[in-house]
């Protein structure tokens, strides 16, 4: 592989890990501090997309429609925590499964009724629709230097909040003793409420990014969910830390491994096998540190 | 988990019973030649697929409301399964009409996956079945049978089309095919190697993705890497608007042309939002294309259901001109099954999308067309290849 070829493939891994870790940050968080398995956080990222895409028709603007999807979604957060998640906590995961199951067929159907089943598309924003150069043939689109920008923000963000700011001290102290907590006189209740918003909203805010270089359409949710939960269990659940590494780490094999040349044996290993490098490679982490890279001790 | 455990509900008890009255309050005569043939539709009504599956089911009323609502005399019944484009529900599915409803016609389906479910079943059964989608080429290779037809096209035969395109051209000696890796992914790729590789063509590299995987940036580097002639796409619905979008954004599009399976660019135009313009594909139908035939069929769609025909809307409107043809031929008398089935395999059909016919293992021999992206129309710039044939590999496996 030639240098040039090499660092953009490297480039082209970094950028995706760092979508990933957009969208499977959430789920990390409130599994974290919540102690929720929630399988319809793909939902949240399809309704992003679909958000974005309503949004920017209606308001005649991306720019726009982002800062109102994610009033939006951090709504539908709270609601939906009142609704039906804060009768989990005390529960079972089994429940937890079950229950979230059941929402990723609510949201299907929402979508369908709301917004049909046709392939929908976003326009790239103008400012950001330029492409740089790279070589004769390929240039590499600035929307996507844009969402790996946003990426890294989002994340120094959740850093900032959950370390340095009065909220962090009560999310991490209500993840470590709800009980305790409490008896201090904080509403734990309204702490979740927020936390639990906050994980759908990155969701969806991932999804709302993606949208414009992806496309938007039915189904786009389940394709992220599994390489989300990919990415909290090699990270190790509820570490944002481990969470960001995991991305990156996936977004790396993942890239190289459709395109790097690999024989044993005489047998074609990759890219023939692209499709399961990923899962190698959280098999052979969790071989090594069953918790993940930064989880609790088992 | 058996939730399908206990099917006979109030519901389905209430209709055996209607059923029941309904045939004994009638003298036995009725129920000869002049009973209502059972028409069993299983095509998607609900999720991805469902607009489909609709655009079907128009088509095939509408060619029934232009033989004057009877085929050969004989009127119609339907009955409707959703098939969720769910191959897991394909056997309950077809049993539920072959068995229960004891239909004599099954229409179906969109979802290759469902609809070899459906074929194990029919196939047994034998019960008269005609794909109006399904471009799986074992359907009419080794799993054909007398009894089952196909109106729409198999995968091989899009790929094989483009390929024979771009072996004429005297500027594109070098070509990387890209292509999710599943059953028609594999199919489309091979339809165009064969063409391709036939006109002296060459494949520097073929690069797979895992289905429905959408991640095709490192790809493109590699695309880029290469450099070649052109590409050669197969990806559907959102992943294709994905992936014309991409390849546009990586500035692939002004130096290394990209052409692809139709489906390509099917119904994912918008979405793309120009990324497409330009792109090529060949497919047995698209836009503009201007035989009175063609013309007719569109205005009368437009104006039954408010509504555009596209590709899926020809495949249900031909399915019911061959079986129109059949029904003709045996006078309305569906006891004569066999007579029936031997004049359906000889029809040739005046189809909007130009003259087709029936090749051996019952998969539609028709012209397919180089289509070009314009604004938000596949037009059709010329014929790519004329009478086009199934895969010549799958017809040797077909025996019957």
């Amino acid at each position: 592989m030639e240098l040039a070829t090499f660092l953009i493939q490297l480039l082209n891994g970094v950028q995706y890990g760092l979508l990933l870790f957009l969208v499977s940050s959430g789920l990390t968080l409130v599994f974290g501090i919540m102690g929720i398995i929630n399988i319809a956080h793909g939902s949240f990222y399809m309704i992003g997309a679909y958000l974005a895409w309503s949004l920017t028709g209606a308001l005649g603007s991306f720019w726009l429609a982002l800062p109102a999807g994610i009033v939006l979604s951090v709504v539908i957060g709270m609601l939906l925590e009142w609704l039906v998640i804060r009768f989990l906590y005390h529960r079972d995961h089994l429940y937890q499964v079950l229950l979230t199951y059941g929402l990723i067929l609510v949201f299907e159907e929402l979508r369908s009724v709301l917004w049909g089943d046709d392939v929908r598309g976003v326009n790239i924003p103008r400012v950001l629709s330029a492409s740089i150069p790279l070589t004769d043939t390929q240039s590499y689109p600035v929307y996507r230097l844009w969402i790996s920008a946003v990426c890294l923000a989002v994340a120094g963000l959740m850093y900032w909040v959950i370390q340095k700011t009065r909220l962090g001290m009560m999310i991490r102290a209500g993840a470590s003793n709800r009980e305790m907590v409490q008896s201090l006189g904080i509403n734990i209740q309204v702490v979740y409420r927020v936390v639990f918003a906050a994980g759908l909203a990155l969701a969806a805010f991932a999804g709302m990014i993606a949208a414009p270089v992806s496309a938007v359409f039915p189904g786009m949710g389940s394709q992220v969910l599994i390489v989300c939960f990919v990415v909290v269990v090699i990270g190790g659940m509820g570490s944002v830390k481990g969470a960001l590494i995991a991305s990156l780490l996936i977004g790396l094999v993942d890239t190289f491994g459709k395109v790097v040349t690999l024989e044993v044996g005489g047998f074609k290993v990759l890219p023939e096998l692209s499709s399961m490098t990923v899962y190698v490679l959280m098999a052979a982490i969790l071989l090594w540190r069953p918790e993940g890279l930064f989880g609790k001790k088992l | 988990m058996d939730k399908n455990g206990s099917k006979f509900d109030r519901r389905d008890f209430l209709k055996a019973g209607v059923a029941v009255a309904g045939v004994a309050g009638f003298p036995a005569i009725v129920r000869g030649q002049g009973a209502k043939i059972k028409v069993g539709l299983m095509l998607p009504y609900t999720g991805t697929f469902a607009p489909l599956g609709v655009a079907i089911e128009n088509g095939f009323r509408l060619a029934l409301q232009e033989a004057g609502g009877k085929f050969a005399g004989r009127e119609m019944e339907f009955v409707k399964v959703d098939d969720e484009s769910e191959p897991s529900k394909a056997t309950d599915n077809i049993n539920r009409l072959v068995t229960r409803d004891k239909v004599d016609l099954v229409l179906g389906t969109v979802h290759s996956g469902v609809a070899a479910g459906m074929i194990r079943v029919t196939r047994e059964s034998g019960v008269l079945h005609i794909i109006p989608n399904a471009g799986f080429g074992p359907a009419t290779g080794a799993l054909c049978a007398p009894n089952i037809f196909r109106t729409s096209f198999s995968n091989w035969q899009s790929g094989f089309a483009m390929g024979a395109v771009m072996a004429k051209r005297a500027a594109v000696k070098n070509m990387v095919t890209i292509a999710w890796r599943y059953a028609a992914g594999e199919e489309f790729v091979k339809g165009f190697k064969d063409a391709f590789l036939k006109g002296g063509g060459k494949v520097a590299k073929e690069l797979w993705l895992p289905f429905p995987n959408v991640e095709f940036q490192a790809l493109l580097t590699e695309i880029a890497s290469i450099k070649p002639d052109a590409v050669f796409a197969f990806f559907a619905g959102g992943g294709a608007a994905k992936f014309l979008k991409d390849y546009q954004q990586a500035g692939l599009t002004k130096s290394v042309p990209l052409v692809g399976a139709g489906f390509l660019t099917e119904g994912v135009l918008e979405a793309a939002g120009g990324a497409a313009e330009g792109v090529e594909t060949a497919l047995h139908y698209g836009d503009g294309l201007e035989t009175p035939k063609n013309k007719a069929f569109r205005l009368a769609y437009a104006k039954t259901f408010k509504l555009q025909p596209d590709v899926y809307a020809v495949a249900g409107y031909d399915s019911g001109l061959l079986f129109d043809a059949g029904m003709k031929a045996v006078k309305g008398d569906f006891g004569k099954k066999a007579d029936l089935i031997k004049a359906m395999e000889k029809v040739k059909i005046d189809s909007p999308r130009g003259p087709m016919s029936l090749s051996k293992a019952h998969n539609p021999i028709h012209d397919h067309y180089l289509r070009k992206v314009v604004g938000n129309e596949n037009r059709v710039m010329s014929v790519a290849v004329k009478a086009l044939d199934d895969d010549p590999a799958m017809m040797a496996a077909c025996k019957m």
